[in-house]
């Protein structure tokens, strides 16, 4: 496997006066407990991961998580207490001031939670400013930011102040000016959290349809699990700063790593994450005629297998029967997490 | 007791109270202090004393602790004084290379760069002045007067008053449309016309010169605060006292270090104007959300583009504020500092002033106000300016406006040259209009003046006699009989109440200052003013404010009302009432609580603004009709912006009534304009600015206090 793009190892970032020196005297055990009581708030609190090329990394965890202190320690928009991150094998903390601005004109792209728009400029000019900013001449600038404008289906705004715009439009500026310099690093901070569901949902096919073409280094952060199912290779669940867990959402589902994350995964519908692979048997007696593909989700031929009276049989992408699925598994699958609320 | 724990602040206010009063009268006018009504001050005991503090010798009076206290810092206006010569004439000689008689000669520093300044100054006024007037100077300043002797032809001739009128118009055109561009039109005409064309200049060279540098210097220094804490810690207090200090007091120092002219009162205009500037600036780049900061940074910006393309911009309706301060600033100080020798219109508006010609200060006073209103308008259009982008524009359409200048200049100088053959034995018309042989009106004015003061005398007589007899008189007795120490009391408790100790401390020291200085007793009559006038416009206000704002048509027109007032010069306030009134402390009033009614207007119908859409619409639900809205919501709400207004009315008013002093009021004010005639008026100049600064400043410490803890206890902020 190539190198990752991005790399935390050991990451913190604690706010405060003596943050520095906290953490040194805590040799990484870090409490946000006793941090607090000395007027130290804990951000993110050693967070080690990877994201490879063309992966989407989705972030999740409650309100003041760390989510996007995350995020800014990556994009060193804070510089981050303790640790290391690397960036393609550069160290992201070495970096001189010069270097730094060209890793941002040229890799990293980052929609914001708040839209952050400059409001004295237009939509074309809010799309345009990265890259006038790198120098690239006013008419080209503008012309790129047209396409811009076309993508994010806000032609006939071009002209509009933010002001003038609705939450979910501002928002679309946002995307499409962290698109503009065509970064290969994404970074995306609730970005669809200001739009209404009907909106979202073409978005989020128009995201998913993007990066299969673009196919971008992303870490996207959502409060909504359907959401990061919906897109996510990888899910990462904070809390307090801590990366609880982070794997695939079936993996996630199935098998969570601390009771947090088995609370936090509770209420999402599991025919939704989890693969017939990932309930299958591998005894293949008494198979009746329906085969099934392991890499379907179960919501998609949930009702398939249910309606059949026989063990159903799956099948690999050749078509080669490597297992069998009981209609009663698919049942205790869906049903069987919520089993403490009933 | 129950009642006391449910109203402890009531009662607190009570007690301080009482005691104000109780002192108040236990302490008696002491016997050598005679009070005479109508008096500023108190007669006193000839046996002068005096007492030696740091080798001087400070002469004071018999004084009664408790009455008065003892003027221990009258030897700081000496001590400035000495200081200051020192500075200017011994501290840090340098060699410096003298071109006439080429050779060096040593020269204090302070001394050197002050020179040097004048002459920068000096330049650059002169240049544009000549571009607009035409002149000599500049050219001298490369060359020498031996080779304009020997070259008759070199002088700068000046651009003829139609193409200054048509460029002003086509620039106004260019940033704003039609209607700037008639107004620029006209207003440039109107100048034109009724011969006020050369003072006219001469004030928009002080202008351009002043207004761009302030600009420059307070933005600068304002993102220099706003980069560090350490500059913003230094600069806080200068500011504050600096925006505090009428603007008369900066005059006297001025006077000893650059001398008399034009370039002083540029210099002068710069203290004063810069510290807004900067105030807004670092509030403007302050309110800047720190998302739109990342934003930019992400977008790979380096500091430079950070803080010039997002920062600035962002913070963009801050700095234009700054902007219409420093001109408001500029055009008042164009006024006042024409007595420290600075030509144009505020020095015929003086001149007119003085020989109690009201028919010529109106004029003048009219085109100051309608070129600072121009400046202000055009100064914004520029900042709201768009460009565009999709236009697929010909060459000559992009460079119109420069080939339409091009006519005029071409269309103007035809104009003029076909001028010298028209009027051959008079004046050239077509060129510039000359002072007195314009259409004026003045005759008019006055005949008016005096039509209004015959008909209506009587009345306004003795509304005059009833209003200084019957109620500003016994109030300045009053203020007069308090004794220091009460008033001291009195104070300082008010400042314990509301803002604790700190504010108590700062309240204190701030008073004892007033206290020790020499002038305690006109500091009263300046305060009695100040309260009269601020009481008043408060009123006047709040009230006109609430009912503008019951309708949003009307409150943008009183909005806009209040821009206009507040970019006429303060000076020309005192022409309408000195009309009417004449040279009484009437006028003054009048014109005080007309200046300062502005900024209560303007916080009022601001403030109620910024009360929550949200809970309006939440009040009217729960079935609240219009007066309780307005009494139980949006009142309560408004009341921290509100008293923000009072603070600035109370910084109008002072200012206005130590300019009232020019039509002679006996307050701290008359001491002042002595200070600027007098030879070694430095230190009290001074020193007198800085009691009335400090005035304000005790005020505005009150006040800020309660808004915080309001503030804090609305839930706002
Ligand atoms: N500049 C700062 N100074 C001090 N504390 C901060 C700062 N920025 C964030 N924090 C604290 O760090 C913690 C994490 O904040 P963060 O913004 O990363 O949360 P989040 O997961 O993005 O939440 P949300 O979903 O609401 O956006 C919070 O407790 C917050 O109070
Ligand atoms: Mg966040």
């Amino acid at each position: 496997m190539s190198e990752p793009v991005i790399k935390c190892e050991n990451v913190y970032k604690i706010f405060g006066a003596n943050a520095q020196k906290m953490l040194q005297d805590s040799n990484g055990n870090v409490d946000a407990k006793t941090f607090q009581e000395n007027g130290c708030i804990v951000g993110v609190n050693n967070a080690s991961f990877e994201v490879s090329k063309g992966e989407m990394l989705v972030v999740m965890g409650l309100s003041g998580s760390g989510k996007s202190t995350l995020l800014r320690c990556i994009s060193r928009l804070t510089d981050a207490t303790g640790g290391k991150i690397f960036i393609e094998g550069q160290d992201l903390l070495q970096l001189n001031n010069k270097d730094l601005i060209d890793l941002r004109r040229n890799k990293m792209g980052m929609v914001f939670q708040s839209f952050a728009l400059l409001p004295h400029k237009t939509v074309v000019e809010n799309i345009a400013f990265p890259l006038q900013i790198k120098g690239v001449k006013t008419e080209d600038s503008i012309n790129k930011a047209m396409d811009m404008v076309k993508l994010v289906g806000l032609e006939g705004r071009e002209n509009y102040f933010p002001r003038e715009l609705s939450g979910g439009q501002q928002q679309r500026v946002g995307i499409a000016r962290s698109l503009a310099v065509e970064p290969d690093i994404w970074f995306l901070d609730e970005p669809f959290s200001a739009l209404d569901p009907l909106i979202r949902k073409e978005m989020q096919d128009e995201f998913l349809r993007l990066q299969d073409k673009l196919q971008k280094t992303i870490m996207f952060i959502t409060h909504d699990f359907d959401e990061a199912l919906k897109l996510a290779d990888r899910i990462a669940i904070m809390k307090d700063g801590i990366i609880e867990q982070l794997d695939t959402p079936a993996n996630i589902v199935l098998n969570p790593a601390t009771e947090y994350v088995r609370k936090f995964t509770e209420e999402v519908p599991r025919e939704k994450v989890l693969l017939i692979k990932d309930v299958m048997d591998t005894s293949k007696d008494n198979l009746g005629d329906l085969k099934v593909s392991k890499n379907e989700i179960i919501e998609n031929v949930a009702e398939k297998i249910l309606t059949q009276e026989k063990i159903v049989a799956v099948v690999d992408n050749n078509n080669e029967i490597i297992g069998s699925i009981n209609p009663t598994k698919i049942i205790n699958t869906v049903f069987g997490g919520r089993k403490n609320n009933n | 007791m129950e009642f006391l724990k449910k109203y402890p602040k009531t009662f607190q206010w009570l007690f301080l109270l009482i005691v104000f009063f109780a002192l108040c009268f236990a302490i008696d006018v002491p016997e050598t202090y005679k009070f005479i009504r109508g008096q500023a001050e108190f007669v006193k005991d000839p046996n002068q004393s005096s007492y030696v503090f740091l080798g001087k010798e400070v002469r004071y009076y018999a004084f009664d602790v408790f009455w008065r206290l003892p003027p221990l810092l009258g030897w700081l206006p000496i001590w400035i004084n000495d200081s200051l010569f020192f500075l200017m004439n011994e501290w840090m000689p340098i060699e410096v290379w003298n071109e006439d008689t080429q050779e060096f000669k040593s020269r204090p520093v302070v001394l050197q760069i002050s020179r040097n300044l004048t002459a920068f100054m000096t330049f650059l006024i002169e240049l544009i002045r000549e571009i607009l007037l035409g002149g000599l100077e500049t050219i001298v300043a490369f060359t020498s007067w031996d080779w304009i002797d020997k070259n008759p032809w070199a002088e700068l001739p000046g651009l003829p008053w139609t193409i200054v009128a048509a460029g002003a118009a086509l620039l106004s055109y260019k940033l704003s449309g039609k209607g700037l561009a008639l107004f620029a039109g006209l207003t440039m005409v109107y100048i034109s016309v009724f011969g006020q064309w050369k003072p006219s200049m001469q004030t928009l060279s002080f202008i351009l010169v002043a207004a761009p540098l302030s600009f420059i210097f307070g933005l600068g220094l304002g993102i220099a605060a706003f980069k560090s804490k350490r500059v913003e810690k230094a600069l806080y207090p200068i500011l504050l006292v600096m925006q505090t200090m009428p603007q008369y007091a900066v005059l006297v120092p001025a006077l000893v270090l650059f001398g008399v002219g034009d370039h002083a009162a540029v210099i002068i205009t710069m203290v004063v104007a810069i510290p807004p500037m900067i105030l807004l600036t670092l509030l403007g780049l302050r309110a800047v959300p720190p998302e739109v900061i990342e934003a930019g940074r992400m977008s790979g910006c380096n500091n430079f583009q950070l803080m010039f393309k997002v920062l600035i911009p962002t913070a963009r309706r801050d700095i234009l504020i700054g902007v219409n301060q420093v001109i408001m600033v500029c055009f008042s100080m164009a006024v006042i500092s024409a007595f420290i020798g600075a030509k144009g219109l505020g020095f015929n508006l003086l001149l007119a002033l003085n020989q109690l010609n009201i028919g010529l200060a109106l004029e003048a006073g009219l085109c100051i106000s309608l070129i600072a209103i121009l400046l202000d308008k055009m100064s914004l259009a520029w900042a709201n300016k768009q460009t565009d982008y999709f236009g697929n524009l010909t060459f000559y359409q992009r460079n119109k406006n420069l080939i339409f200048f091009g006519v005029i200049f071409v269309v103007g100088i035809i104009l003029a040259y076909i001028g010298t053959f028209l009027f051959k034995d008079t004046f050239n018309y077509l060129f510039e209009i000359p002072h007195n042989k314009g259409i004026s009106t003045a005759d008019f004015w006055n005949k008016g003046v005096d039509w209004i003061f015959e008909t209506f005398f009587v009345y306004i007589k003795a509304f005059n006699t009833w209003l200084i007899q019957d109620v500003l008189q016994p109030m300045r007795a009053l203020y007069l009989r308090m004794p220091a120490i009460a008033t001291i009391v009195l104070v300082v408790g008010a400042g314990y109440l509301i803002g604790g100790l700190r504010s108590a401390l700062v309240v204190c020291a701030l008073t004892l200052f007033i206290a020790f200085s020499p002038w305690w007793d006109r500091a009263l009559v300046t305060a009695y003013m100040a309260t009269f006038g601020v009481v008043v416009s408060c009123i006047i206000g709040f009230t006109v404010g609430t009912l503008c704002f019951q309708n949003k048509h009307s409150a943008n027109f009183m909005l806009g009302v209040c821009d206009i007032f507040q970019t006429f010069p303060s000076f020309v306030y005192l022409i309408p009432v000195m009309m009417l009134f004449g040279i009484t402390d009437t006028s003054v009033l009048i014109a005080v609580i007309v200046y300062a009614t502005i900024p209560a207007t303007r916080y009022t119908i601001e403030g109620l603004r910024s009360v929550p859409a949200g809970l309006h619409d939440a009040a009217t639900m729960s079935g609240v009709n219009k007066f309780q809205r307005l009494t139980k919501i949006e009142f309560p709400l408004a009341f921290p912006h509100m008293m923000l207004g009072i603070n600035q009315t109370i910084v109008f008013a002072l200012f206005m009534v130590i300019i009232g002093a020019f039509i002679g009021t006996e307050d701290l004010g008359q001491y002042i304009l002595k200070a600027l005639s007098d030879k070694k008026g430095a230190g009290i100049g001074l020193t007198l600015g800085i009691c009335v600064a400090f005035i304000a400043l005790i005020f505005d410490n009150l006040i800020r206090a309660y808004v915080q803890k309001r503030k804090k206890h609305l839930g706002i902020d």
